[in-house]
């Protein structure tokens, strides 16, 4: 549509006319922009609460950034961070896309450890080739099997799978702590909940560069092609899709609704799981170590991870990129801690109004996308 | 009492109403007539405060008026039926009457409201049970909430969106009359509806909106429907279809002896039987809330049959399912679309293969083919005319007619033996619903049972073979075509018994 038609002189132009012709030239830049705005103002924001701490921001930000990505080192130490995200990441899209809300990656991620963890030592002997695909499936099967609990409990009982999720984390939890204190324990070690050093033949092999940097990220990276392949491309992820947004008009087209939400949730406690086996043989110590041991070994990839698959606007392969970003926050954050001496909770504090900031403008794009795309509620029209 | 003058209203890419004058006398219905699209929602949305014009003025008892905001808009007097209601379904009726009414010192206070209710109700003659939730209510029975709401704050001009669309033929003759008393106490009616017949009959004055743009503005007595119908669609319209009779095959769906129990654990079906041919249409007249939603649930295996049963090809269905139904060769428009027929958040390609996505040629080794599915349903979306920038199209961005095309050409082209169709034209245009009916016509020639439930009676009537008419869960006639008069089947509709007196 030509301006002129509408009007020849553009101060005489009616508000909501000057507010379209605004809309038109900025709508290339809205997609880019709009985050990217809401990552600064974030950093803005840290700035002030690194100031109130007494701390210099520009200081404080060099280390975070260096931390993260100045190096091979610190580039391999964001990646293996990164990694168990990306994988809880993937499952959380499965989820979230069925309209099911998983906070249970801790539990599936702790469940995959422990059938990784069982499967390497009843297969002690198994040659590497095999044993490493071995351990993830197993991985996979237990977090899938904790997954499909609460699915099944939502699909079929009705029960909030908000609730039995985290009820489910609990359970993993101390059933984790019941095996470290006595079946799995390490032989002859009193009272540290962990196992003996597992098999050398389920170590994840180092990836050449004499980093940290192990096949986990080929695994991440594999897992979140087959998460997108899986959610747009297969007829059973156009399933989970219809459901997730219309369950009523997915089930009048005959689709089972009941087994889609079950099936989500084990795929998605599948994802966490394999998490959970790259987090076991990913480690430097090479065993599965509880809550006495020198770091929970879940890093808490089960909660982060959902932040990252919003981050990557629940894309799986978005996810992977997110992921790396926000390993990194997690790995220069610590640097950052270091430098300046403020206390580690402001790290975490940092990240969180950063994924707020950019999370919450990613609502913003949508509707400025709208707003200049001309979808309007009388859309219908054209 | 209100004057629109110059509205003109632009949204990106589309101007939504280029100049439009709008004059409603006090004692006046006025009816705005035109398909969807035509600019008769934006036109009242700007005088209910729901948009901004961008040009033109509003006067409302000729004071010219800012409306900013729906709540403005009440304070002026303007009252609003939403064609799609503004109810909360987990509220009773009089706590929706309540909704945004100021109690005392804060408190809702449930007693004032619920008695001025039931005397606003009972002095227009429109029956409610303010104790009712929402979601337990019918379409009809939502609306009729919708009126009373208005009313309630005193309306003195009220916007009705398509009111007559869920009423049987003597609740409009009442309907109609509610309105000519709210005339004669002075409030003015502006009256939006695309059925042609009533339009002649209730309105003082008629504007034509295409396009956006005033085409016609004129009074019953100027014009003839026909004359109505080419004014609003820009072209020839014949009305009426002369259907040919057709030999029907055995029996494809058997309902017999059906009772069935609705949401609130009331009998929605007693007793309900039903035959329905190969080559025949069996039209299921009535007004809804009647069983008719219940019927085809209990059809689909959407719902548990208490008793009775359903037998498709002369085999009864062991575990009703969806999915089991559908594999015996019944296909299913159902009655809301957005809810059930379609997921709006999908594209059209989606939507098109909503049903079929796990057949082959479509899919291979459990992954979609992009290229089957994109031939087919290009081939759908242009047999079935259906308007969308590409199949790649969000659904919900494609008008109501042409979202009732998508979920008409997925069931339709499915190899059914059985179609059961709801309220298939209900709220599209009359293009759209003109090819829905020679669909209907075509699959009914190529030897399909057809059951066809619509409140619309005119439909009813025009469509079927034999119509049986549905009154509180039970079947009170099964008439041939011949025999089945508007009169007789409209008698029917509101319970009146053709063998038993009238009640009292």
């Amino acid at each position: 549509m030509a301006l002129g038609q509408l009007s020849a002189d553009p101060d005489d132009a009616p508000p909501e006319l000057a507010a379209g012709r605004l809309a038109r030239l900025l709508r290339p830049f809205v997609g880019v922009a709009v985050p990217a705005t809401a990552a600064i103002a974030a950093l803005l924001v840290g700035a002030a609460m690194l100031l109130a701490f007494g701390a210099n921001p520009l200081v404080a930000y060099r280390e975070l950034i260096t931390g993260a990505f100045g190096g091979a080192d610190n580039l391999a130490d964001t990646a293996v961070r990164a990694m168990p995200l990306a994988l809880v990441g993937v499952g959380i899209c499965i989820a979230f896309r069925t309209d099911v809300i998983n906070i249970g990656g801790e539990g599936q991620i702790i469940l995959g450890a422990i059938t990784a963890t069982v499967t390497s030592m009843a297969f002690d002997d198994v040659p590497r080739v095999l044993l490493v695909p071995m351990v993830i499936v197993a991985g996979a099967i237990g977090g899938g099997f904790w997954g499909a609990i609460p699915g099944a409990l939502k699909a079929y009982a009705g029960v909030n799978e908000i609730l039995s999720t985290i009820m489910m984390n609990l359970v993993a939890f101390h059933f984790l702590s019941f095996l470290l204190q006595d079946l799995l324990i390490e032989p002859g070690a009193i009272k540290i909940q962990q196992t003996r050093r597992l098999s050398e033949n389920a170590d994840l092999p180092l990836l050449p560069g004499g980093t940290r940097l192990h096949i986990g990220v080929l695994i991440a990276i594999l897992v979140a092609v087959l998460g997108y392949l899986l959610l747009f491309r297969s007829a059973l992820g156009m399933r989970l899709r219809s459901v997730g947004h219309n369950p009523d008009a997915s089930q009048y087209a005959g689709m089972a609704v009941k087994k889609s939400i079950t099936q989500a949730l084990a795929f998605s406690g599948a994802c966490c799981g394999i998490a959970g086996a790259v987090l076991v043989f990913g480690s430097e110590s090479h065993r599965l170590i509880g809550e006495g041991g020198a770091a929970a070994f879940t890093q808490n990839a089960g909660f982060n991870g959902i932040v990252a698959a919003l981050f990557g606007a629940l894309h799986p392969i978005f996810t992977v990129p997110a992921s790396f970003l926000f390993g990194g926050m997690l790995t220069g954050g610590s640097d950052m801690q270091r430098a300046t001496q403020v206390p580690a909770a402001l790290v975490v504090a940092l990240n969180g109004v950063v994924v707020v900031f950019v999370v919450g403008s990613l609502r913003l794009r949508d509707r400025l996308r709208t707003w200049a795309g001309g979808i309007s509620s009388y859309g219908g029209r054209a | 009492m209100l004057e629109m003058t110059g509205i003109t209203k632009r949204f990106p890419g589309v101007v939504a109403n280029e100049d439009v004058d709008l004059t409603v006398l006090p004692g006046q219905v006025h009816t705005l007539l035109g398909e969807n699209g035509a600019g008769k929602s934006t036109l009242v949305k700007i005088l209910y405060g729901l948009y901004r014009q961008d040009e033109g003025e509003v006067k409302i008892g000729g004071e010219r008026v800012e409306i900013t905001s729906p709540a403005a808009a009440i304070s002026h007097g303007v009252g609003m039926i939403h064609q799609h209601f503004m109810l909360v379904p987990t509220l009773t009726v009089a706590e929706n009457v309540a909704l945004g009414l100021h109690g005392k010192r804060g408190l809702a206070d449930m007693a004032p409201v619920r008695e001025r209710l039931m005397e606003v109700s009972e002095r227009h003659g429109l029956v409610i049970d303010p104790d009712a939730y929402i979601w337990q209510l019918a379409v009809g029975e939502r609306q009729r909430a919708e009126i009373l709401k208005a009313l309630y704050r005193d309306a003195r001009l009220l916007v009705l969106d398509e009111p007559t669309a869920v009423l049987t033929p003597p609740e409009v003759d009442d309907l109609f009359a509610t309105l000519r008393s709210l005339t004669s106490e002075g409030r003015g009616l502006i009256f939006i509806s695309h059925k042609l017949a009533e339009v002649m009959e209730i309105s003082d004055e008629i504007t034509v909106l295409r396009d956006g743009r005033v085409v016609g503005r004129t009074t019953p007595s100027e014009t003839s429907r026909e004359g109505l119908a080419s004014m609003m669609v820009g072209r020839e319209v014949r009305l009426g279809r002369d259907v040919s009779d057709q030999d029907t095959g055995q029996d494809r769906l058997v309902v017999d002896g059906l009772h069935v129990r609705g949401d609130r654990g009331n009998l929605a079906l007693e007793d309900f039987s039903v035959q329905v041919a190969a080559g025949e249409i069996v039209g299921i007249a009535g007004v809804s809330g009647n069983g008719q939603r219940e019927l085809a649930e209990a059809i689909f295996g959407l719902r548990p049959i208490e008793s009775g049963k359903v037998e498709v090809a002369c085999r009864p269905i062991a575990t009703p399912t969806p999915k089991s139904v559908r594999r015996r060769g019944v296909a299913f428009v159902p009655e809301e679309r957005m809810r059930h027929g379609a997921v709006g958040e999908l594209n059209v390609s989606e939507n098109l293969m909503l049903v079929e996505y796990e057949h082959r040629p479509y899919v291979r080794a459990g992954l979609l083919q992009f290229g089957a599915i994109a031939e087919r349903c290009k081939d759908l979306v242009r047999r079935f005319t259906v308007k969308t920038p590409s199949i790649t199209t969000q659904t919900s961005h494609l008008s109501g007619g042409n979202i009732q095309k998508v979920v008409i050409a997925r069931e339709f082209s499915a190899d059914a033996e059985v179609l059961i169709v709801a309220q298939p034209t209900r709220g599209i245009d009359i293009g759209a619903a003109e090819y829905v009916h020679e669909r209907l016509l075509s699959k009914r020639a190529a030897g399909a049972a057809i059951l066809l439930i619509t409140e619309d009676l005119d439909e009813a009537l025009q469509m079927s073979d034999r119509v049986v008419v549905l009154y509180e869960g039970r079947a009170m006639c099964n008439l041939p075509r011949a025999e089945a008069t508007t009169d007789r089947v409209g008698l029917l509709m509101t319970g009146v018994s053709e063998d038993a007196p009238a009640p009292a």
